[in-house]
């Protein structure tokens, strides 16, 4: 469940922004203002059960995006990647679309090219970056607790944990959810989204937002189309409808079909490329 | 969904700029959401009578979102449209390479304090 049932106020995680010490401006009993109006009038207003605030009520415009915090950690982060000549890919997609053996085969099978690391969340369990350890590649685990989503500051704390130096590509395996992490920017250079075949080929239309922002959209679990039934046309076609600007490429981990490819365009995206900053769907 | 995580963080935005200007409580929250922001208003309000009463700042405030309209520009032919959904095709040359003018945005837009 993500934070919307709104069980993890407390997650270590969480984003403030500044102007923290606001947080007792109300609440100081003896913490008063004088408020007036542009005559110099005085006058006391009430908006609800135990609300003593007195004064007129006047307007503030504010014009301030709620993803500031985020978005401001997450142009740190870019920085960062960009210092240390690390290409970085946020990898999205439902529960159970193959992120990680994706990985799994990309680090045994182009290990050799390039030298890999990994940030890899879920809400729970290292059981990931035990799949993924032992292939020559840094892999560090975040859980999140209930949170839906990986945001800028988890991936900020988890780089404590990563040597960037000499690194050529950090994945960012991204909790499994086609939701919420399309609003949140990582500080990532590429978004690659996944749609596993047995997930349908309607999946783009019905999760829009995720596949508006994709840089790059994996079909995987190719060698899966006859057993499920998968119209690989229509599926393709939809993704072309909502995400024109994406690149597609078709994979199969467990058979190895179209890997190759996908090697390429990690070689493509080498680190000679200028990283976009990345405007999002939020 | 998301709304909680969202909804801290307009609470916070407000409450941080009810304390610049020097004011004790906050009357209206005015947000406004893009239809393309993937944000639903029903989760954000639920997620604001449930959270406001955190802080005596805003225990007493009001939520107005107001929605924007997305609106998209032709990268092939230039017109200016108004996407009906997500596929957006240009309703003169048929194209799918637009550009989001407008309709991404979640922003905390204007206060009510006193």
């Amino acid at each position: 469940m993500c934070d919307a049932c709104g069980c993890n106020r407390e997650e270590p995680f969480a984003v403030h922004t500044d102007g923290r010490e606001s947080g007792d401006a109300g609440g100081h009993p003896g913490h008063v203002h004088v408020h007036r109006d542009a005559r110099g009038h005085a006058r006391v207003h009430t908006h609800g059960p135990g609300d003593d605030g007195g004064g007129n009520p006047r307007n503030v415009d504010v014009n301030r995006s709620v993803l500031e915090a985020n978005d401001r950690l997450a142009e740190q982060n870019r920085g960062f990647f960009r210092a240390k000549n690390v290409r970085v890919m946020n990898l999205v997609s439902s529960p159970g679309a193959g992120k990680t053996a994706l990985l799994e085969r990309t680090l045994a099978e182009f290990g050799d090219r390039a030298r890999m690391g990994v940030i890899v969340g879920d809400l729970a369990t290292e059981n990931d970056a035990r799949r993924l350890r032992g292939r020559g590649a840094e892999v560090v685990q975040v859980n999140t607790g209930s949170l839906c989503h990986l945001d800028a500051r988890m991936v900020m704390t988890a780089l404590e944990a990563v040597d960037l130096d000499g690194m050529d590509l950090l994945f960012i395996e991204n909790v499994g959810n086609l939701v919420c992490p399309s609003s949140f920017d990582l500080g990532e250079q590429l978004r690659v989204v996944l749609l596993s075949v047995p997930e349908g080929e309607d999946k783009p239309l019905k999760y829009p937002p995720v596949f508006k922002g994709a840089d790059l959209v994996l079909l995987t679990k190719t060698d899966l189309v006859e057993a499920v039934g998968f119209d690989r046309e229509c599926g393709v076609d939809n993704i072309r409808r909502i995400a024109p600007q994406a690149r597609i490429l078709e994979v199969s981990s467990r058979t190895g079909a179209g890997m190759e490819a996908w090697y390429r365009y990690l070689e493509e995206q080498g680190k000679a490329v200028e990283p976009h900053s990345a405007a999002r769907a939020h | 969904m998301h709304e909680v995580g969202l909804m801290k963080s307009i609470l916070e935005i407000a409450v941080a700029e009810a304390s610049r200007v020097g004011a004790a409580r906050v009357g209206l929250i005015r947000v406004r959401a893009g239809t393309l922001s993937g944000v639903v208003p029903a989760a954000l309000e639920f997620a604001f009578d449930a959270m406001r009463g955190e802080n005596p700042v805003t225990a007493g405030a009001r939520l107005q979102i107001d929605p924007v309209a997305a609106a998209c520009r032709c990268r092939n032919c230039g017109a200016g449209f108004t996407p009906a959904d997500f596929v957006f095709a240009c309703p003169r040359c048929r194209s799918l390479d637009a550009e989001i003018l407008r309709g991404r945005e979640l922003e905390l837009s204007q206060l009510e304090v006193n």
